[in-house]
């Protein structure tokens, strides 16, 4: 099979094989944590953009950085849930035994703040039922089977899309399902319709792909740069900002030097080259390393700051929405780990199961440990591969029993490695010990609720405590207190 | 393979430290100096130290198999504290001085409140104060010369010629007292008024003395380590040395020492001189270098359960260490003050978290 540059499935293996033996090297040198603070913070590597705390994990991506974009065939079955964003769940509008064609719609949005669903292969409706769900619980979710023949319904060519007003995009956009690829998957028209007193001035886009393991962004910058940028003018037009910024981070510098060259001739979009650092790809740390602009806590929006953040893969399925009215149905997803014997970047549709994915890079070459949907670090980790991808699954990855290893809880040592770390500047051990005492106040004040679960502080913490789980505790406690209280 | 699949909530990565690694650590970034010690004073200062380390680990074993929990000596925190007291004492002490400081230490300063990280006062610094308090002249006395035969650094005969005859008070101190000690003995005006003659002869001499502290001779020896003083503490540059190890590593964070050092040497330049002396850049660097301010600065502030977590917190901390320091060299009883310090700082540690508590990012004022 060939993929989109015409490299052999063999090519890219020998060519990853070639990177194995720098990971050995490499995982011992990073594995002993972050030396680098220190330094950094004494201004030494301060060349490059970047937010305030943070962490330093090997990116572990030479697994899967080199393995060209494969394009799956349609799988035999898909099953699409009907949450697969932030919002209300989309209502079905199909019923068991209907036969339904690529792209067509098989659920509507159930509100404002809500996506559209629609068949990723074509065949027929055989279920429509609770189905493992990639975040680890059982959802509500429409599976089809299947016919084989992968029949689509007609898409267009408007080749005059950026003359559409911002409405007529924004409709197209909705119309299409189009919700954040980076993982939270907030809808897109939601997030390009602001209030009309606020000002957008500045469009970013993520390619940050600060999560270790993980290359579905990085493979399409370099291998799509030119839809990645028709679709950040097609954002820009929308909620008329003057300024487009494409954050990367350094270890990505092919993907840096290939946008530069593609914006060199247009002078309202940069690329801004930033330091690797954990969670840069999060909001509103991307949005203070590329413009020192500080979004507001407790809830507070990037348009607050006159910003609109996209993931570069959202930015490719807008651009397809206006210009074709393609739904967004397939995306690329990295399947990789240590034991994955040919790790992957697949353009698979979404609803195909994971254990298809997995086959498709012809399984592991040893026991799986622990799996995980998505990054290692905010990722949810699954009991099975039933699960299927999703518009928001960047990736999986599967560890091996020792790599998924947990280490013994020990008392915290006060060594505040935790505050040292927090992007948000919150004092994760002092939230974490006011929680097992009952004190919410007392975590409250130390930031509770503005934690966003980055994980920084249960990565460096010495005593093994799993400070992100604790907080989430306090966190469902909190809201249950809130209500009792109403 | 479904049986020996983890589910866990994330992240999923963890950079592999962990409390035993820590401690290790800090105890060999200590091993320089302890081999400093070791080459200046015979092998008694190596015994002493061990002594006490060993100590602190039997005790803590001995107390958490009392106490009927998993014994966790392994991780080298008993051996740290141990290994820490006995850096606080000279090498001229008796041997049951470290195993006496050790067992204090660990069983009323750390298990008592229940072990690692509990702990409100560094256990170390507690031990090395029952010492002071219980045996006041074994530990504040008795200091031997390095075996190059040199207990402060200072040749008096760049002082005065034939002072053994013209002032023999000042012959003694000179040739008997660690730098501190002088430092401390020239501030007080009847010690000056009893040296020879005259006030003026009197004051020449205080100056000379005063100046020598700070001159090249003097500092040099300090550097090394070439004095009188604390087995652990002399040897300002194998204690840098082990700093930079746990910096680059990451152990330690560098606002406590920077602050602390930092304010020492800006107190001392402010008021650390005396009347008729002469005020010099060097005279910080004999306060920096001098008593245990490098080995508590990077070794004993910066103790994790005892100092505070908040930024800002760990900068008033490592201030009030500082000024407290200086005062009690300056103008307090002791020759010597940064242990006195640090444990009134560890004290306050609660309330300075509470008081220095972090904005979030992106917090808007009310």
């Amino acid at each position: 099979m060939k993929n989109a540059l015409g490299a052999t499935r063999e090519e890219i293996f020998q060519k990853n094989l070639a990177e194995y033996g720098q990971y050995h090297f490499m995982a011992k040198k990073y594995s002993k944590g972050s030396t680098y603070r220190n330094l950094s913070q004494l201004g030494v590597l301060m060349s490059l953009k970047t937010f305030p705390g943070g962490v330093h994990p090997h990116d572990f991506k030479h697994f899967s950085k080199t393995a060209a974009i494969d394009k799956l065939p349609p799988p035999e079955k898909v099953i699409i849930p009907m949450s697969q964003h932030i919002g209300s769940p989309s209502s079905p509008c199909v019923k068991v035994g209907d036969e339904v064609l690529v792209g067509q719609l098989i659920a509507e949005a159930s509100g404002f703040v809500s996506i559209p669903q629609h068949a990723s292969i074509s065949g027929k409706v055989t279920k429509i039922d609770l189905f493992a769900h990639p975040v680890g619980t059982k959802q509500m979710a429409i599976e089809i089977t299947g016919d084989g023949l992968d029949k689509w319904i007609e898409l267009v060519d408007d080749e005059n899309y950026l003359d559409l007003t911002p409405d007529e995009m924004k409709k197209r956009i909705a119309d299409a399902g189009v919700c954040g690829m980076g993982g939270a998957g907030f809808p897109t028209h939601v997030k390009l319709s602001p209030p009309k007193d606020k000002v957008i001035d500045t469009v970013i886009l993520n390619g940050v792909e600060c999560e270790p393991y993980l290359t579905s962004d990085y493979r399409l910058m370099i291998e799509r740069p030119e839809e990645i940028l028709r679709g950040l003018e097609n954002v820009m037009k929308v909620v008329g900002a003057s300024k487009g910024i494409i954050g990367i981070e350094s270890n990505k510098p092919d993907a840096i030097a290939l946008l530069q060259k593609h914006t060199a001739s247009k002078a309202n979009i940069e690329v801004v080259g930033l330091k690797m650092q954990y969670p840069q790809g999060a909001e509103k740390q991307l949005i203070y390393a590329a413009t020192k602009r500080k979004v507001p806590n407790k809830g507070g929006l990037p348009m607050a700051v006159g910003v609109v953040v996209q993931n570069v893969g959202t930015a490719v399925a807008v651009y397809e929405a206006v210009r074709y009215k393609k739904p967004l149905l397939e995306r690329v997803i990295t399947v990789t780990g240590s034991i994955v014997k040919r790790p992957a970047n697949f353009l698979a549709r979404v609803g195909t199961p994971y254990s298809v994915l997995v086959d498709n890079c012809d399984g592991v070459n040893t026991e799986i440990g622990k799996i995980i949907s998505g990054g290692p670090m905010m990722g949810f980790s699954l009991p099975n591969l039933d699960a299927p991808m999703t518009k928001g699954s960047s990736g999986i990855v599967l560890m091996n029993r020792t790599e998924a290893k947990q280490l013994q809880e020990h008392t915290c040592l006060r060594c505040a490695k935790c505050v040292d770390v927090c992007p948000l500047n919150l004092l994760p051990s002092l939230i974490v010990s006011a929680v097992k005492v009952e004190d919410l106040e007392m975590a409250n004040k130390a930031g509770m609720t503005d934690c966003m679960k980055c994980g920084s502080c249960a990565y460096v913490c010495p005593a093994q405590i799993r400070l992100v789980q604790w907080i989430d505790t306090g966190k469902i406690k909190w809201a249950a207190l809130q209500r009792a209280k109403k | 393979m479904n049986d020996k699949l983890l589910v866990s909530p994330a992240p999923h990565l963890h950079d592999r430290t962990n409390v035993s690694m820590v401690m290790w650590n800090v105890i060999l970034a200590l091993t320089p100096a302890l081999v400093m010690a070791t080459y200046f004073w015979g092998i008694k200062a190596l015994m002493l130290t061990l002594l006490g380390a060993v100590t602190a680990v039997v005790t803590e074993a001995a107390v958490q198999k009392f106490r009927k929990v998993p014994i966790s000596v392994a991780d080298g925190s008993a051996f740290l504290t141990g290994m820490l007291l006995s850096f606080n004492i000279h090498a001229n002490s008796p041997w049951w001085l470290p195993v006496v400081g050790s067992v204090f230490a660990i069983v009323v300063g750390k298990q008592v409140f229940g072990g690692l990280g509990n702990n409100p006062v560094n256990p170390a610094l507690l031990g090395r104060a029952f010492l002071l308090a219980s045996w006041p002249t074994l530990v504040t006395n008795g200091w031997i010369p390095t075996r190059s035969g040199s207990i402060n650094g200072i040749n008096p005969d760049l002082i005065g010629t034939n002072l053994q005859t013209i002032a023999p008070k000042a012959y003694e101190l000179i040739t008997s007292a660690t730098p501190l000690k002088v430092a401390q003995t020239i501030r007080d005006t009847s010690f000056v008024s009893s040296l020879t003659g005259s006030a003026t002869e009197n004051a020449t001499l205080a100056s000379n003395i005063f100046n020598s502290l700070f001159d090249m001779g003097t500092l040099k020896a300090m550097f090394w380590g070439n004095i009188g003083g604390c087995i652990g503490e002399v040897s300002v540059f194998a204690l840098l040395l082990g700093a930079a190890y746990l910096l680059y590593k990451n152990i330690i964070e560098w606002r406590i020492p920077l602050f602390y050092i930092g304010t020492v040497f800006a107190l001392s330049f402010l008021f650390g001189g005396i009347t008729g002396s002469r005020y010099s850049v060097m005279l910080p660097f004999f306060h920096i270098f001098g008593g245990g301010l490098m080995l508590g600065a990077f070794f004993m502030a910066t103790d994790y359960t005892t100092s505070p977590i908040t930024k800002r917190g760990r900068i008033i901390f490592a201030i009030g260490c500082g000024v407290l320091t200086i005062v009690i060299r300056l103008v307090g009883g002791y020759p010597e003050g940064v242990s006195y310090s640090i444990l009134f700082m560890n004290v306050m540690t609660p309330l300075i978290d509470r008081l220095t508590m972090p904005k979030a990012f992106g917090e808007v004022k009310k």
